[in-house]
C-alpha cells in the first residue's frame, strides 16, 4: 500500500504558551516495498512526523493516506518500533511478541506459531522465557521488531530503533533488519540522525531541515544491496549528504 | 551464627529484662520472662485471659476486623486511585478533599466515628478503612502516572481499545506500587485496629486484651500480647514482600 504524506504541519503550545510550529508543509509519496529514512537534526521534528503516520499524533493541517485511507488514528497496517524501553518488563520475550495478536484476540494455537516463527526470524531462539531485563539493548530492540511484525502490517514506523546501540551492535541490527525487510516485503520509514545508516540502508533518503521541519532534498540512493560501507561509491553518496546538510538551504528557514 | 551483630541486641535486651525483673521483683512493673513466655506457649489457654477467650480467639478477632477493613479500603481506594491517575478531571475533582482529609491521623477519627456509627464492629473497621485508605489511594495514583507513555502508545499502535489498555497495560504495569500501597495500608490498618480496640463496648481482640489485662494488673498478659501484635504484624509483612518478590520482581530488575 501507499503511503501518501500530503501538506503535513504541526503547531504544537509550549509551556510559555508560545506557539512552535515543528513541521511545515510536508509533503511525500511513499511507495509500496520502500526502505525510506527521515534523516534530521535532533528537534527537527522526524518523530512528530512518524508519530502522526502512525496516527498517534494529529496533524495540524494536512492529511495522511494509507491506500486511499486517511490515517487519523492508530491503523493496523501501521506498526511503530520505539527507540527504547518499550517492552513490557513482566512480560516474558514471547509474551511481548504476541502482545498484538493478544490484543487482536488471535487463537493461543495461531498466536503460539506465529510467535515462534518471529522469534526465528529475529533470532531469539533461547531466549523466548527471558524476561526483557535479562536481555542486551540489541536483544530488546529485536523483540520490539519481532511483536511488531507479528500483527503483520504492511508498514513498518521506526523511531531511531537502533539509536541507543553500541557501534557493533547498531551495524549487525542494520543488516538483520535488510534481510527481513528482503523476506517479509515490508515498506519502511525508519528515523535517523545517522548520515551513515540512512545510506547504508535507504531506497531513499529525506532530508529535514531543522525547526520546523521541512523537506530539503529527497536523495535516490541506487547502489546495490549489500552496501559496503568503505566502498567508493558508499563514501560518495556520504559526502553528498554530509555537505546537503551543512549547506544553507538545509540548515536555514 | 554468620551474623552475630544480629542478634546480639535483641540478647541484650532480653537478658537485661530478666536481670532487671529478677531485682526489681515486682510482676506489676516488670513480669519475668517464663511467665511471659507460658503465655505465648499455650496460645489455647483462656485462664490467663480473664473471660476474653484464649491468645488465639483474640488474634482471630483482630485479623477478622483488619482484614474486613483493609478489603472495604482496598475495594475503594484502588478504583478510585486509577480514576485519578488516569483522568486529570477525576485527579482534580477528589484531589483537594484527599489533601485536607489526608493528614487527619485515624485515630482522631473515633468520636465521630462513635457519634455515627455507634459502638460495635462497623466503628472499628471505619477506623481502619481510614488507616488503610490513604497509603493504597495515593501509591495506585503515583503507580499509574508513572507507567511509561511509551508502553501504553505500543499498546494502541497495536490496536487496543481502552479496555485492553486497562487490563493488559495499565493494571500490570500499576501493580507493583499498588501492592506497595496495600502493604504500607495493611501496616497502618493493623497499628489502628489494636488502637480501635480500646473503644469502649468492645469485649475482644489483641488491642482489647491487652489493655483489660493492664487493669488487672497482668502485665505478662500485655507483653505477651505486644509480642503476638508484633508477630502478626510481621508475618503479615513478610506475606505481602514475598508476593511482591515473586510476582513483581521487574520492577527492581528492570534497568
Amino acid at each position: 500500500m501507499n503511503l501518501t504524506i500530503r501538506n503535513v504541519s504541526k503547531t504544537f503550545t509550549s509551556e510559555k504558551g508560545e506557539k512552535v510550529e515543528s513541521l511545515s508543509s510536508i509533503s511525500l509519496d511513499i511507495e509500496n516495498q520502500e526502505f525510506i529514512c527521515l534523516l534530521g537534526p535532533s528537534g527537527c521534528g522526524k518523530t512528530t512526523l512518524l508519530r502522526i503516520i502512525a496516527g498517534l499524533d494529529k496533524a495540524s493541517t494536512g492529511t495522511v493516506e494509507l491506500g486511499g485511507t486517511l490515517i487519523d488514528r492508530p491503523n493496523p497496517q501501521l506498526a511503530m518500533i520505539f527507540q527504547e524501553y518499550s517492552l513490557y518488563p513482566w512480560r516474558t520475550v514471547v509474551a511481548n511478541i504476541g502482545f498484538g495478536l493478544e490484543i487482536r484476540k488471535i487463537p493461543a494455537e495461531e498466536r503460539h506459531a506465529t510467535v515462534k516463527k518471529y522469534v526465528d526470524i529475529v533470532g531469539l531462539k533461547g531466549f523466548e522465557n527471558s524476561y526483557p531485563y535479562e536481555l542486551s539493548g540489541g536483544m530488546r530492540q529485536r523483540v520490539a521488531v519481532a511483536r511488531a511484525l507479528a500483527v503483520d502490517p504492511s508498514i513498518l514506523l521506526m523511531d531511531e530503533p537502533f539509536g541507543a546501540l553500541d557501534a557493533q551492535t547498531r551495524n549487525l541490527l542494520q543488516h538483520e533488519l535488510l534481510n527481513i525487510w528482503e523476506k517479509t516485503k515490508k515498506t519502511i520509514v525508519f528515523v535517523t540522525h545517522s548520515v551513515d545508516e540512512a545510506v547504508f540502508m535507504a531506497d531513499r533518503i529525506v532530508v529535514l531541515t531543522p525547526r520546523p521541519g521541512t523537506i530539503c532534498e529527497v536523495i535516490p540512493v541506487q547502489s546495490t544491496r549489500p552496501r559496503d560501507r568503505t566502498s567508493v561509491e558508499f563514501a560518495k553518496v556520504r559526502r553528498y549528504v554530509l555537505d546537503l546538510i551543512n549547506q544553507p538551504k538545509c540548515t536555514l528557514q | 551464627m554468620k551474623k552475630p551483630l544480629y542478634f546480639f541486641l535483641p540478647v541484650l535486651i532480653l537478658v537485661t529484662w530478666e536481670v532487671a525483673a529478677t531485682v526489681i521483683n515486682n510482676s506489676f512493673i516488670l513480669p519475668r520472662l517464663e511467665s511471659i513466655v507460658a503465655v505465648l506457649m499455650d496460645p489455647f489457654a483462656t485462664t490467663y485471659m480473664m473471660g476474653t477467650g484464649s491468645l488465639l480467639d483474640n488474634a482471630h478477632a483482630s485479623i477478622i476486623r483488619i482484614i474486613l477493613g483493609f478489603l472495604l479500603a482496598a475495594i475503594v481506594a484502588i478504583p478510585l486511585g486509577i480514576g485519578m491517575g488516569r483522568s486529570d478531571g477525576v485527579h482534580d475533582f477528589f484531589d483537594s478533599t484527599i489533601q485536607i482529609l489526608r493528614p487527619i491521623p485515624p485515630l482522631a477519627w473515633v468520636p465521630l466515628t462513635l457519634a455515627w456509627f455507634k459502638i460495635g464492629l462497623t466503628s472499628i473497621v471505619f477506623i481502619i478503612f481510614i488507616g488503610a485508605f490513604f497509603p493504597i489511594l495515593l501509591n495506585t495514583i503515583d503507580g499509574v502516572r508513572g507507567i511509561k507513555k511509551t508502553w501504553a502508545e505500543v499498546a494502541m499502535n497495536l490496536g487496543a481499545h481502552e479496555r485492553q489498555l486497562m487490563a493488559k497495560v495499565i493494571l500490570p504495569a500499576a501493580a507493583p506500587t499498588i501492592w506497595t500501597g496495600l502493604r504500607v495500608g495493611f501496616g497502618v490498618a493493623w497499628m489502628c485496629v489494636i488502637a480501635a480496640e480500646w473503644l469502649p463496648g468492645t469485649t475482644q481482640g489483641l488491642g482489647y486484651l491487652i489493655l483489660y489485662a493492664y487493669n488487672f494488673g497482668q502485665i505478662n498478659v500485655v507483653v505477651a500480647g505486644m509480642v503476638a501484635i508484633g508477630i502478626i504484624g510481621i508475618s503479615f509483612d513478610i506475606l505481602f514482600r514475598g508476593v511482591e518478590k515473586r510476582w513483581f520482581g521487574w520492577r527492581s530488575l528492570e534497568r
